[in-house]
């Protein structure tokens, strides 16, 4: 029966219609069917899409040469490179923390590992603010460690290190979520068979487990690097604004914006939604290609 | 981890996993460092940061009417958003579950804009919309309806981030759903509305509440989105992540620091309501 309506369908796949539409008991109608999927797509049309194209036509509203005038000048060629400054040490270091994470957790037993799970998430569920708020109380000139470090001439706070560190914090559980539920479905199987055939630990990690999770590692960064080129409240926080040397992508539009130059700060964003648009088609191809690899439940 | 073990067992199990695999303690002993060190420690210095003021300080900032107003918008506004996502989240979740319609890939792609798209981008995008002369706004303003620069735009900013959440959450568990227990109630007799209130929505009401309370929980503390199509006036439209960065500005720390406080415990609450839907949710799935 479960074949009949459809229940062994991959989810993923959803050009391959599942039969049950076909089965009126438990179906709508045709025209409500209609009308549910119309309000849908009107309300993603009205609330998703609109703003997206607003974006590029707002880019280009002054014409191709201010758009390319806004993007190449100094101070948005300056805030670019910080930006990939700081997303390349925001994934490197969670994508560390994330592997060492992942096995730790999915690979052994041991107390309290539903807290360290629930704790992982915890940047998600605090204020970009706040996160920047956090390192301000620490590495101010009035925190606890920027007195000291001010006075041993290390900078922190309104320059690139705290920027970087704002960065990690809001990107932190990025590439552990999504590693920790896939390794701890696949158990230790295959890491056990390896050993018991005497491959070292790492041989073990690098030809056994890492290509197991290639693409669940990949999906990670790529969202953690969207996040991290994206942040905005967080980095806005700790920046202190300082045009050419401390102002991130995101920040530089909002220069732009208040200066009411809005034609180069849709240009400098429409690079910023270029970027999204990529993540979104990398991570739908990834979702379509290698559902089976990336973790089981589709969540975030 | 049924029973609890005692102490001497629980050190062992501690110190030595029974796994034949290496390296659990450099690997645990990394994830716990940093963790403590990016995350734990930081966090904490903000509740103790709060406990060193006085409490005279402390009643001060936190019944401060602009205080009060601020954290009373970023609430209802974040739960009036939320609201609106389950409706319309739901929605949006049954029609890919369940129906078949072209563009449904791309839709689908979609969904998830708001994740990707920076939220300083999503916020002049809102208001440009929304403001008079906007694409929306130039129908909505005629109307009486004053979206930018107001606190309906907070809302629709709110709306615009909180949506997957909904979605996402939804979504998985709906396609879970057993198919044959709607066939049960058609065939007792059940009309189709029946059979989605008392047989479909008791199954994903968890997962429901666990995605309003995920977009509520974004929202609370929202900023990027928000500042741009606010109008940011004190007491009317100024949300509470924006107030603690004025009082950063004012170099009043201590403000900051109690506005910061009290926006993190909800959240920790809310963190642990969500916890609890979801782990109510998995195990349905896990029965099924």
């Amino acid at each position: 029966m479960s074949v009949a309506i459809g229940q062994d369908e991959d989810r993923r796949e959803p050009l391959r219609p599942p039969r049950i539409e076909r089965n009126a008991a438990i179906s709508e109608p045709r025209w409500v069917r209609v009308a549910l999927i119309t309000l849908a797509l009107s309300f993603l049309g009205v609330f998703l899409v609109t703003p997206l194209v607003a974006v590029f036509v707002e880019a280009f509203r002054k014409g191709a040469r201010v758009y390319f005038e806004a993007i190449v000048a100094p101070d948005a060629v300056a805030a670019l490179k910080l930006t990939l400054l700081a997303a390349s040490v925001s994934v490197i270091a969670n994508l560390t923390f994330g592997i060492a994470a992942a096995w730790a957790i999915a690979k052994f037993e041991f107390r309290g590992k539903q807290l360290l799970t629930t704790l992982i998430d915890l940047p998600f569920s605090v204020s970009p603010v706040i996160a920047g708020l956090v390192f301000v109380l620490i590495f101010s000139s009035h925190g606890w460690a920027g007195p000291w470090l001010l006075d041993h001439g290390i900078k922190v706070l309104f320059s690139p290190p705290g920027i970087i560190l704002a960065t990690v914090f809001v990107t932190f559980p990025f590439v552990a979520r999504e590693l920790i539920p896939l390794m701890q479905e696949q158990g230790t199987d295959a890491e056990q068979a390896a050993l018991s055939l005497g491959a070292s630990g790492f041989k073990t990690f690098f030809y056994v487990t890492l290509p197991s999770i290639r693409w669940a590692l990949l999906y990670g960064v790529l969202l953690c690097n969207a996040r991290a080129m994206g942040e905005f409240g967080a980095v806005s926080v700790v920046s202190g604004h300082i045009r050419g040397q401390t102002n991130t992508l995101p920040l530089h539009v909002e220069i732009l914006y208040n200066e009411y130059s809005f034609a180069a700060a849709f240009a400098v964003a429409s690079l910023l939604a270029g970027l999204a648009l990529v993540t979104l088609v990398v991570k739908s191809l990834l979702e379509w290609r290698f559902a089976d690899e990336l973790a089981a439940t589709h969540r975030h | 981890m049924g029973q609890a073990p005692d102490a001497a067992t629980l050190l062992q199990r501690l110190r030595r996993p029974r796994s034949v695999l290496p390296g659990f303690g450099i690997a645990l002993g990394f994830a716990l460092t940093y963790l403590s060190l990016i995350v734990l420690i930081p966090l904490a210095g903000v509740f103790v940061r709060s406990a060193e003021l006085d409490v005279d300080q402390i009643t001060r900032v936190l019944t401060s009417p602009r205080v009060i107003a601020a954290l009373k918008l970023s609430f209802g506004a974040a739960f009036l958003a939320a609201a609106i996502n389950a409706v319309f989240g739901a929605l949006v979740a049954w029609v890919f579950v369940r129906y078949r319609f072209p563009g449904k890939r791309i839709f689908d792609a979609i969904i998830d804009l708001p994740f990707a798209l920076p939220t300083a981008v999503a916020g002049i995008a809102l208001t440009a919309l929304y403001a008079r002369n906007g694409w929306i706004g130039q129908f909505l303003e005629p109307m009486g309806l004053k979206v930018a620069f107001a606190p309906a735009g907070i809302v629709v900013a709110l709306t615009f981030i909180g949506l997957p959440f909904v979605v996402r959450t939804l979504q998985p568990v709906l396609e879970d759903a057993e198919r044959e227990l709607e066939e049960a109630a058609a065939s007792l007799g059940a009309s189709r509305l029946q059979t989605v209130v008392r047989v479909i929505l008791p199954g994903v009401l968890p997962a429901w509440l666990a995605g309003f309370a995920l977009a509520f929980a974004r929202g609370v503390g929202e900023y990027g989105s928000v500042i741009f199509i606010a109008g940011n006036l004190p007491m009317v439209s100024e949300i509470a992540p924006l107030l603690i960065i004025i009082k950063l500005e004012e170099f009043d720390y201590g403000g900051a620091t109690l506005i910061a406080a009290a926006m993190l415990v909800v959240s920790f609450v809310l963190l642990l309501l969500i916890n609890l839907l979801q782990a109510a949710t998995s195990t349905r799935r896990k029965r099924t």
